[in-house]
């Protein structure tokens, strides 16, 4: 057969009383803690609330007890992490470290890593950033120029990475680094390092964003030097590595979620009887993300099935993101409604107006179809998955 | 249901329209009936696959893998409306008469004005003729007073006169809705009329050359290709989460979402295609034109989406999120109103 089916998994049993905890403890928390509702994962950044998770035992939940995690399944962790997100919580701190950094260091890092940091992550007080891009490898990640060489019982590693998300406020940075000679497939001679970002004097230098948000860093490796130790997985093996992290980056339903909170506000301000060409369009984005959300599920059930369903992945991702912007677009035209940036329309505090809210995503847009990997290099993924190249 | 068995059936079903549908076609296109490919079809047993096992069928899901077998291969045969209307007679405790059925819902402008259904797919060549009318009344008629009418696949699409007192007449569940069930039917020949034509562009794209090198070496059409093979696949889960979901909203947007689809489909993988593709010789135009017919029957998107968007608003915004989530799942009360076994 051409082309990719996306069969229901089997849900595991229990599963709708986890999803009823997790609703219980997010109205509490909202009432509590008062954060404001905002579906994108990289919105709000709250280690309170990520150690809160951490004690309910929601971050790495597919983990051995052994490194601190809860032996649940993929699946359940999936329902989880999606009710987090269609709340709106604000789950950025954890993100990283729970979606795709724990996952890598319980793949392929040493028995001393893992006992060193899954616990913390676990308990929702260990961040991690993802050092890939570097100012001239983006999409083309294997032309990577950070270089590690041995130096002494250690390594040192010279070189820039940029668009570093959180590298000023995580604990550690999983570093994509030139060893060796890149050979024919131009995949060889790379490998991956846990980097102290508070002990190992990487220099972190802000980058302020368009909508004036400080997320993103430039971080320079100027001769920082680190034990043996930190190498994760085996040398040279970088490549194989980092594409299974991709993958996990990709995978989630954060790639379809992250302007749900508009799609609520769409259908809360066209009330219970909308005239029928806005009903049409509510529905229009209604039963894509039915569609989006199902494949995404299968693509959960692929992952607990230990399959790697990276092109199925990038088919989500890509139409997922495509998506999210297409809900803030329908709210604009279907509630006219000049967005604002920040809470400079006086609203402020717990209660952001809708103005706000749509102007955080107008300005967020750009970025969902960039961060994670682009679109385009999404679609060749996907054509590879088809045969041709 | 193993999947194994699920396996089978739709195994079955492949071969026998890969065998029988391109000479069935060209028997359609004089005006016959393919009545030797029916033969073949009806002597499986798939017209019953939809039935619920302890009626003699292997459920719901099974019934779409035929469908979208029957779409994979363009069979121009009334597979689903038969199979429809089988499950229909079930779910009113009524016998479903033999031979080829042709079933008639109710979705946006089908319905006629009470003395006459219209765009009735098959009704000149069924046995009988199912019509689902208001209030979940079934009846069977034998056609009569026939109009022949055809969709742009040219199938058969007929006007029909309800005049008399029908063969026969019952009353369907609460829970069974026929306009429904048929649309999520026409959603799964939609789902694998999208998967020949991607398979035949991808084939295409790899085999024709220009500028010295497979089409599918340039960017600008891998792009092409992967975009169909995302709108597939998104209407494919979205048949596949219904079967399993077997709720209103579950079927409602499984064919809004495959209506959509199509004709982004369609217009790519003819732009693919070339010239050759808009030629009546070249195969293509089969499964393009099913793809634009079949968008706009049983409701097409832009009806299913007002439907489900005024669903969704009905809570409000902060019922969103649960009222999603419940209607993707099965067991919960929405599933009810779709019912479980012969309750579609
Ligand atoms: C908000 C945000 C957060 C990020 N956080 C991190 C982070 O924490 N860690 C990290 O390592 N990186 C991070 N990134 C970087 C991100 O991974 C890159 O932006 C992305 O991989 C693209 O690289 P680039 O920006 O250099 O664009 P380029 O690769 O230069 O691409 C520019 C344009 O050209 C297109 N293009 C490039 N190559 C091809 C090709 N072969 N075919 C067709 N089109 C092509 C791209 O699709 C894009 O449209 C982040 C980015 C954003 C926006």
């Amino acid at each position: 057969m051409t082309g990719f089916d996306f069969p229901p998994p089997v849900m595991p049993p229990g599963v709708e009383a986890l999803r009823a905890e997790v609703r219980a403890f997010l109205a509490q928390s909202q009432a509590e803690e008062g954060w404001r509702p905002d579906s994108d994962f990289g919105s709000d950044w709250s280690a309170s609330f990520s150690r809160a998770l951490g004690a309910r035992g929601w971050i790495g939940m597919t983990w051995p007890a052994a490194y601190g995690g809860h032996e649940r399944s993929a699946l359940e962790r999936y329902v989880v992490i999606e009710e987090l997100l269609a709340a709106g919580a604000p789950v950025y701190a954890h993100w990283v470290a729970d979606r795709q950094s724990g996952p890598l260091l319980l793949r392929f890092g040493s028995e001393a890593q893992r006992r060193a940091i899954l616990p913390r992550i676990a308990a929702g007080g260990c961040y991690f950033a993802i050092g890939m891009s570097e100012p001239d490898s983006g999409s083309d990640l294997a032309s990577v120029r950070t270089r590690a060489v041995r130096s002494g019982d250690g390594w040192r590693i010279d070189g820039t990475k940029v668009w570093t998300s959180n590298a000023h406020r995580s604990h550690y940075m999983i570093a994509l680094c030139r060893t060796g000679p890149a050979g024919e497939s131009r995949h060889e001679g790379l490998s991956q390092f846990l980097i102290d970002l508070e002990g190992d004097g990487v220099e972190v230098n802000p980058i302020v964003n368009l909508a004036g948000k400080h997320d993103f860093n430039e971080c320079v490796f100027d001769g920082v030097t680190i034990p043996a130790d930190r190498l994760i997985g085996r040398e040279g093996d970088g490549w194989r590595q980092v594409t299974g992290e991709l993958a996990l980056e990709r995978s989630g339903p954060e790639r379809i979620l992250s302007t749900f909170h508009l799609l609520a506000a769409l259908v809360e301000a066209a009330g219970p009887a909308p005239e029928p060409r806005l009903a049409e369009a509510i529905g229009r984005l209604v039963a894509e993300f039915y569609a989006l959300r199902a494949m995404s599920l299968a693509v959960a059930g692929r992952l607990e099935a230990g399959a790697l369903p990276d092109v199925e992945a990038a088919i989500v991702k890509d139409m997922g993101t495509r998506f999210e912007a297409e809900v803030a677009e329908t709210l604009r035209r279907a509630v006219p409604l000049e967005p604002v940036a920040g809470d400079r329309d006086g609203a402020g505090g717990n209660a952001p107006s809708l103005a706000s809210a749509l102007g955080a995503s107008v300005l967020g847009l750009p970025s969902f179809t960039l961060r994670g990997g682009t679109n385009e290099i999404l679609r060749s993924i996907i054509a590879r998955g088809l045969g041709v190249r | 249901m193993s999947d194994e068995t699920l396996r089978l059936i739709e195994q079955t079903a492949d071969d026998l329209f890969a065998a029988e549908s391109g000479a069935a076609r060209a028997a359609l296109a004089k005006g016959e009936w393919p009545e030797g490919a029916w033969q073949a079809f009806a002597a499986t047993g798939l017209a019953q696959a939809a039935l619920p096992e302890d009626a003699g069928g292997a459920g719901l899901a099974a019934g779409l893998a035929v469908l979208r077998a029957a779409g994979r291969h363009a069979a121009p045969l009334p597979v689903a409306e038969t199979m429809m209307a089988t499950l229909l007679c079930h779910a009113a405790g009524m016998e479903a008469p033999p031979g080829p059925l042709a079933l008639s819902t109710t979705a946006a402008g089908e319905d006629g004005d009470g003395s006459t259904v219209r765009r009735v797919p098959w009704a000149r060549f069924a046995s009988a003729v199912a019509v689902v009318g208001p209030e979940g009344t079934l009846t069977l008629r034998t056609p009569a007073d026939v109009v022949e009418g055809a969709n742009l696949a040219g199938e058969p699409r007929d006007d029909m006169a309800l005049s008399g007192p029908p063969a026969a007449a019952g009353t369907l569940p609460p829970d069974t809705d026929g306009t429904l069930l048929m649309a999520l039917a026409r959603a799964a020949q939609l789902r694998g009329a999208m998967e020949q034509a991607l398979a035949m562009t991808v084939r295409y794209a790899s085999e024709r050359e220009q500028f010295g090198r497979p089409l599918a070496r340039f960017q600008a059409i891998q792009h092409h290709l992967a975009e169909i093979a995302g709108e597939a696949a998104a209407s494919g889960a979205a048949v596949d989460a219904a079967a399993e979901a077997r709720t209103p909203f579950a079927f409602a947007a499984a064919k809004a979402r495959a209506s959509q689809a199509a004709g982004t489909i369609a217009r790519l993988a003819h732009q693919v295609h070339g010239a050759i593709g808009y030629t009546a010789e070249h195969d293509l135009h089969h499964w393009t034109k099913r793809l634009w017919a079949w968008r706009d029957e049983c409701g097409n998107e832009a009806h299913w989406w007002r439907v489900l968007g005024t669903d969704a608003g009905q809570g409000g915004g902060a019922a969103l999120w649960p009222m999603l989530v419940a209607a993707g799942t099965a067991g919960t009360d929405a599933a009810a109103a779709a019912g479980e076994g012969a309750r579609p």
